[in-house]
């Protein structure tokens, strides 16, 4: 190994700053080990901050008749009983406990008339479920747990990515990687290593998420022999902005139709009722976003593709109120007034409901020693993710991602790091450097989007599936020649090469598991197989890597014990 | 739809200089799709921060034709065509390279300031009155627009005695916390340096959020640390009560 290297020694660390990534430090801490956290952007501005709605949890503050059972039968719904039922069902019972605690660290939510938590309606939700601030729920949610961590004194390398995984003897040992700033390697030793890395959607053009969402966690841990589930999953959330093409992509909370917002198609159609005349707009997300796809491609959308979202038939004060950002969003990037006339929006790429595959109570993946919370994990949300339930995710698994991290590390022995590994790493990583006029990172990207929108997006069949994987192997052979510009001084071009790599592995497991699976679930849409497979409601999909690379098989979901039948049943 | 153009600062700590660059414009486009554009077109090492581009993480701070902003939220049509928009770092911090300035003073003033402490015995209910009170300063996205053009830090730079008014902003978010049981005023005077502040408003002007900086924080905190330090009925009665250095 280099012996220039830094080189930072910690009981957990943690990667990834969003929610789940600082909820798992803090319960790190709290067990009394140390920890690191390590994040691509500053603290503080992680994909979290752009959570708007707010945190599923049955307070039963407006809805008294609400509790985990509900919230557990709700969850399964959503997720076309693909859930792993533990998780849902752990999930429902702690979610409450865990706003509450952000309250005890600070956190300031909007307040029912007697004095409590505020809850509001949202898609799947049988009750008045979501805790909020206004529609800045993930800033207030991000600040508080920044705060406490702070206060607890975690350690936090800011603008650091990890490039590669590090293990030992079948355990993960640490991690590799390269400050964003100076282009300088650092390596990090620990005993247990928590994911917390988000998702995948900058693989696709018309996002809500940000550049960070590159699939590194999931990639990561696949190239050091984890295990991923399910990825075939990607959620569209329904209502993104469409116009003007600069904010395409743009997230449009739900929390407008929550609010009482109404979707209507350019004959001025309430296209919902045909689709879902029970639950209308606050049908789930997949649904929806569903809808208003067919009902552009049938000639009814709007002038720039997409649906009308109007709740100008709310008060103006009431809507600057309870949706103060979209209110400025729309304003001072559209043009519009939201307390005058519609919107225009259309479906986004937004979440990944498969993600590295975890156990239910202790959060560690199949790697020993490597942990993984969030939207990096899979199973909570099964098919489809209700709204919502993000941020309680985030919460709750992270919470138990630290403790089980922390356990690991205190029954662990001291972690040795192979010289081979970091000194492969850092070839890896340089290599752009050492190619002269190849292939500009940001056009593969670009072509990357391409081929993820017009072949692995809301609908797909076998035969896109097919060309994608084409496609996809093209790209990959077109990453192996990129070279980049400059210094390695902050950089960006070569932080891409290295991201899209992470982007290619991870959408071609995508683009494999949704080839396999042959039927309609969820967010999974195959047009040559529209309907729910009973079969395939017993399976997930495993990916792993082998020396051939990427493999995939399916395993029987374990059998949900009675108790939990019984209140599927109750809470039909 | 012509073309802008962007005169972009590049260089690093040991100076730079500054480069045009040509850009298509396509309705209602910003000024960080423009630097993309750039990135992804021209110049693939062109430095820049951002996250959300959506205005909510407060990342992509810089100075366009001399204003700070969010490049994220400043439309091209704004500008006045076939005149260059300048884009340069925020002055008041170290660059780094580029447009990517040294905000991480910023995080250690942040450790200075006591958390949340809840008063004994809560019962954990108030009303949205209160929220709504501090809810406005809870807004802050740090992008740290205000510590920028504040002329403490800017002119003077004294970061060294000096918070700022980000910093302000979160104090008076934890004392105007309807449940918070600490004061803070001791360190206002004596670390944060509240005093050099003489509410020129500023940051409130820049403020992407449109956080009442200056009359909503800054003015009821002087307030506080006035009543606390200056006001003889109260340093009379601490004298007496013997708990002057509490």
């Amino acid at each position: 190994m280099n012996s220039s290297f830094e080189t930072h020694e910690h009981d957990v660390l943690v990667i990834g700053a969003g929610g789940a990534g600082l909820r798992a430090a803090i319960e790190a801490l709290a067990q009394g080990v140390s920890v690191g956290v390590v994040s691509k952007s500053l603290l503080g501005k992680a994909h979290t901050v752009m959570a708007e709605g707010g945190i599923a949890a049955s307070m039963a503050h407006v809805d008294t008749k609400d509790d985990w059972r509900v919230h557990f039968g709700d969850t399964m719904r959503g997720g076309k009983f693909l859930n792993n039922w533990r998780m849902a069902q752990l999930h429902a019972q702690e979610a409450p406990e865990r706003v509450r605690e952000l309250e005890h660290w600070g956190a300031i939510f909007d307040r029912t008339p007697d004095g409590n938590i505020l809850q509001r309606a949202f898609g799947g939700h049988t009750y008045k479920r979501l805790c909020h601030v206004g529609d800045r729920t993930g800033l207030e949610m991000i600040r508080t747990l920044q705060d406490r961590g702070v206060q607890m004194g975690f350690d936090v390398y800011m603008e650091c990515t990890i490039v590669r995984l590090l293990t030992d003897a079948g355990r993960c040992v640490g991690a590799i990687g390269y400050w964003r700033e100076q282009g300088r390697f650092v390596v990090f030793k620990a005993k247990s290593v928590i994911m917390a890395t988000g998702g995948i959607g900058k693989a696709w053009p018309i996002t809500s998420n940000s550049w960070e969402y590159t699939g590194d966690g999931m990639a990561l841990a696949y190239e050091a022999g984890a295990e991923l589930l399910d990825l075939e999953f990607v959620q569209f959330h329904p209502t993104g902005m469409v116009w003007p093409p600069g904010v395409q992509g743009i997230l449009v909370t739900e929390a407008v139709r929550g609010e009482g917002g109404i979707l209507r198609n350019s004959k001025g159609e309430r296209f919902m009722e045909k689709y879902d005349p029970q639950r209308m707009e606050l049908s789930t997300r997949d649904v929806v976003a569903r809808s208003i796809y067919t009902e552009v491609k049938q000639g009814r959308g709007t002038e720039h593709g997409g649906a009308y979202l109007d709740i100008s038939h709310k008060p103006a004060e009431y809507v600057k109120k309870k949706l103060p950002s979209m209110y400025h969003q729309f304003k001072e990037l559209a043009d519009v007034d939201i307390t005058k006339g519609p919107m225009e929006v259309g479906p986004t790429c937004h979440y990944v409901m498969g993600g590295i595959r975890v156990d239910a109570d202790i959060a560690q993946s199949t790697l020993p020693g490597l942990f993984a919370a969030g939207e990096a994990a899979a199973g909570l949300h099964g098919a489809n993710r209700l709204g919502g339930n993000s941020l309680s995710d985030l919460l709750v698994f992270g919470r138990r991602a630290g403790l089980a991290a922390a356990k690991h590390a205190k029954a662990t022995s001291a972690p040795i790091i192979d010289v081979a590994q970091v000194d492969a790493a850092e070839k890896y990583a340089l290599a752009p450097f050492q190619r002269q006029g190849g292939e500009n990172p940001y056009a593969i990207h670009r072509d990357l989007q391409k081929t993820m929108q017009s072949l692995v997006g809301i609908f797909r069949e076998r035969e896109d599936l097919e060309k994608a994987l084409v496609e996809l192997q093209e790209l990959n052979e077109r990453w192996t020649h990129t070279s980049v510009e400059g210094s390695r001084l902050f950089n960006p071009g070569w932080h891409l090469a290295l991201d899209l790599k992470s982007m290619l592995t991870i959408s071609e497991a995508v683009a494999r598991c949704a080839l396999l699976r042959e039927e309609s679930r969820g967010a999974h849409s195959r047009i040559d197989f529209p309907n729910l497979s009973p079969e395939w409601g017993t399976k997930n999909n495993v990916i792993r890597r082998n020396d051939s690379g990427m493999t995939l098989r399916q395993e029987p979901k374990t059998e949900m014990p009675q108790d939990l039948k019984q209140i599927l049943d109750e809470n039909k | 739809m012509a073309d802008a153009i962007l005169n972009v600062f590049r260089g690093d700590i040991n100076g730079g200089q500054a480069v045009d660059y040509s850009v298509p414009i396509a309705p209602g486009m910003v000024v960080l799709d423009a630097l993309h554009y750039i990135q992804g077109h021209l110049s693939p090492d062109l430095a820049v921060r951002w996250n959300c581009k959506a205005g909510k993480c407060g990342s992509c701070s810089a100075e366009v034709n001399g204003k700070p902003r969010l490049t994220c939220k400043t439309r091209m049509d704004t500008f006045t065509a076939g005149q260059p928009i300048t884009v340069r770092p925020m002055k008041s911090f170290p660059v780094i390279k580029d447009l990517v300035t040294d905000v991480s003073w910023n995080y250690q003033v942040n450790k200075k300031i006591p958390p949340f402490q809840p008063k004994p015995g809560t019962d954990w209910k108030f009303y949205q009155d209160d929220a709504d009170r501090v809810q406005e300063f809870r807004k802050c996205i740090e992008c740290f627009l205000c510590q920028n053009v504040c002329h403490v830090l800017r002119d003077h730079d004294k970061k060294a005695q000096f918070a700022g008014p980000r910093f302000f902003v979160r104090v008076a978010g934890l004392e105007m916390h309807p449940l918070d049981g600490l004061s803070r005023e001791k360190i206002l005077k004596e670390e944060l340096g509240l005093g050099y502040c003489n509410i020129t408003k500023c940051c409130t002007e820049v403020c992407p959020e449109e956080i009442h900086i200056t009359d909503n924080a800054i003015i009821p905190l002087k307030e506080r640390v006035v009543d606390r330090y200056y006001d003889p009925l109260v340093w009379i009665t601490r004298r007496i009560r013997g708990d002057r250095h509490s």
